[in-house]
């Protein structure tokens, strides 16, 4: 760990400024790029284009208490993109609430680092994820017991295209907007390339901006650059600038983001880090670290 | 003829919300079919009606659960079993939430909407997940006692419940001790009766000590946890089984019986009633029941082959 990461991780219940996420975001990138080449098994590229959507939260935004993991006021994270796994472990590791000692262990034998993310196992894990499109079902669930407990806690949920490609997805948001509970939050990292093939060609969402306002969700209008920090937390500003529920906002963002031939590539959804493909890869994630790094 | 199990089991709801602030209550656009209706009319902050719907009411039901509720879902059997079961498995289960999932139309039960409305393979699919309880009751006092019981359980609780008036069973019992319930002895036949079975194998029981065969009947309601102890008690006098259930042969309550029995090495003779690998028909509820084996003359028949 450089210097500077190493000073920023000294507070880490400070609130990032959009620099800071940025330098961490690229720093958790090389982290996930190393532990998933170390393991020969996991998901690089929809791990890798919500980097700084995840750094974003746990780092400036999420309401969490990291002595006090089940804390009932919490707000609530659930990544329904499971696959990224090994995003939201290095997350919550640098965060402080399990040892980063333990990232090599993920998907081992014993490990609580399993394959995708187990609430069980781990009780950081807000819900256990994996099977595509359940993720917002189990949100609103959540935003509607915080309706009838009075709780103000927030609850976001973090798909892909896949999740949406699923048709739970869809009764759940036609469910959310009938109770519109306060604080649920949709982000869609919208990298638009699937495990097959682009988004075009697997299974095209056309207008998702029109399809969630047509299920009666409140979108943004402007467009937001989701491995962008500055337009994260200008998003965060849209979330909190009105009393619209439920609320979702979509991000473009580049699958595989960081390494030039991972980048936009179906093939690394899923495809393991030969020892080549991380000696080029991990020049260029550190090239990206240092740059971040020099203007903080 | 007695009050419905999901008369009773909706009353239940209806009466526990006074008590448990905890209890929430979803439905997928039946909810005049479960009864859970009556619950919603007076706690309509505590229902949620999540149309049609069932893979998604799951899973807002496994979220609810995170939260602290205790969320009693309702919908017909077959759906929540084949619609529901992803989000049970991947998000109820897994998780080891407190959900109560209530299959109503459960067996045959939806006799006039055939095939596709009857739930036949549910207790197959329910039992084979993970942390689930599976719950079968014979009658409206065992389907409020099978509520009163799921709510005292940290994990998650398939209650299998019938649309129609059926006769209540003569006996009741501690349901909280998950053990079989003696509604007739015997030693010369045991005869394990799964649900609305359980007043069948009872008069059968009575016509065969007619005839000088002393029959055993146990209702079982409880098909996982299996109370094995309480089977083999009774297999140990008469050393025959008769296993009666309305659900497919395969993979339901008579082959958890026989698995049981196999892997300890309890040796008897077996037969067993249930529907065959078959899709079912459309018709009155009795007369179809027996159309595949389930009634009192059919259990009869097989008791006296098992004991020549």
């Amino acid at each position: 760990m450089s210097h500077s990461i190493n000073e920023l991780l000294q507070d880490k219940e400070k609130k990032f400024d959009a620099k800071e996420l940025a330098a961490l975001a690229a720093y958790f990138r090389m982290c996930m790029f190393d532990v998933l080449h170390q393991r020969g098994t996991g998901h690089w590229g929809g791990a890798a284009s919500c980097a700084e959507l995840t750094t974003s939260l746990y780092f400036n935004r999420l309401n969490i208490d990291v002595k006090n993991p089940k804390w009932e006021d919490r707000d609530r994270f659930i990544l329904s993109k499971g696959h990224a796994s090994i995003n939201l472990y290095t997350i919550l590791a640098n965060r402080g609430f399990f040892p980063v000692e333990q990232l090599p262990t993920f998907r081992m034998l014993g490990s609580d680092l399993q394959g995708h993310p187990c609430m069980t196992k781990l009780d950081s894990v807000d819900m256990s994820t994996g099977a595509l499109g359940h993720g917002i079902s189990v949100g609103l669930g959540m935003a509607l017991a915080a309706k009838i407990s009075g709780k103000k806690y927030w609850t976001y949920v973090l798909t892909g295209e896949g999740c949406l490609d699923e048709g739970q997805s869809w009764e759940a948001l036609m469910m959310a907007a009938k109770y519109k509970p306060r604080g649920l939050i949709l982000m869609v990292d919208h990298n638009k390339v699937q495990l097959d093939g682009s988004e075009s060609e697997i299974m095209p969402l056309l207008s998702l901006k029109d399809k969630l306002s047509s299920f009666g969700w409140h979108v943004n209008h402007e467009a937001y650059d989701g491995n962008n920090c500055n337009d994260i937390l200008k998003s965060f500003g849209w979330m909190d600038s009105d009393d619209v529920w439920p609320k979702a906002v979509i991000y473009d963002t580049v699958k595989g983001k960081g390494v030039s031939f991972t980048e936009n590539k179906n093939i690394w959804h899923g495809a393991v880090i030969t020892d080549d493909a991380y000696e080029k890869g991990i020049v260029e994630l550190k090239e990206d670290l240092a740059k971040k790094e020099a203007v903080l | 003829m007695s009050l419905t199990m999901r008369d009773a089991f909706g009353g239940k709801l209806l009466e526990l919300g006074a008590t448990h602030p905890e209890l929430v209550v979803l439905d997928a656009d039946v909810s005049s079919s479960t009864k859970s209706v009556m619950f919603g009319k007076k706690y309509p902050d505590r229902f949620f009606n999540c149309g049609v719907a069932e893979g998604n009411m799951v899973g807002v039901a496994a979220g609810l659960a995170t939260c602290g509720y205790h969320p009693v879902v309702n919908a017909f059997a077959i759906f929540l079993a084949l619609k529901g079961t992803d989000q049970l498995r991947n998000d109820v289960c897994y998780n080891k939430l407190p959900v109560v999932i209530a299959g109503a139309y459960g067996g045959l039960s939806d006799s006039f909407d055939g095939a596709s409305h009857q739930s036949i393979i549910d207790i197959a699919i329910m039992r084979a997940l993970p942390n689930m309880q599976v719950i079968v009751p014979a009658d409206a006092t065992q389907a409020e006692q099978s509520l009163e019981y799921a709510l005292t359980q940290d994990g998650p609780v398939y209650i299998r419940l019938n649309r129609n008036s059926m006769p209540d069973l003569p006996v009741e019992t501690n349901f909280s001790k998950r053990e079989v319930i003696l509604c007739h002895e015997g030693s010369d036949i045991t005869i394990v009766a799964n649900g609305i079975t359980a007043s069948f194998a009872t008069e059968a029981a009575k016509l065969l000590s007619r005839e000088g065969i002393m029959a055993e009947v146990l209702s079982v309601p409880f098909v996982k946890p299996l109370d094995v102890e309480g089977l083999v008690k009774s297999v140990k006098k008469s050393g025959r089984i008769l296993c009666v259930e309305e659900h497919t042969l395969m993979g339901g309550f008579s082959s958890a019986v026989c698995e049981a029995f196999m892997s300890r090495g309890v040796h008897c003779m077996y037969d067993a009633i249930g529907i065959d690998d078959t899709f079912t028909e459309t018709g009155e509820y009795i007369s179809l029941l027996a159309e595949y084996g389930i009634s009192t003359k059919n259990i009869v028949s097989h008791a006296k082959a098992l004991c020549k």
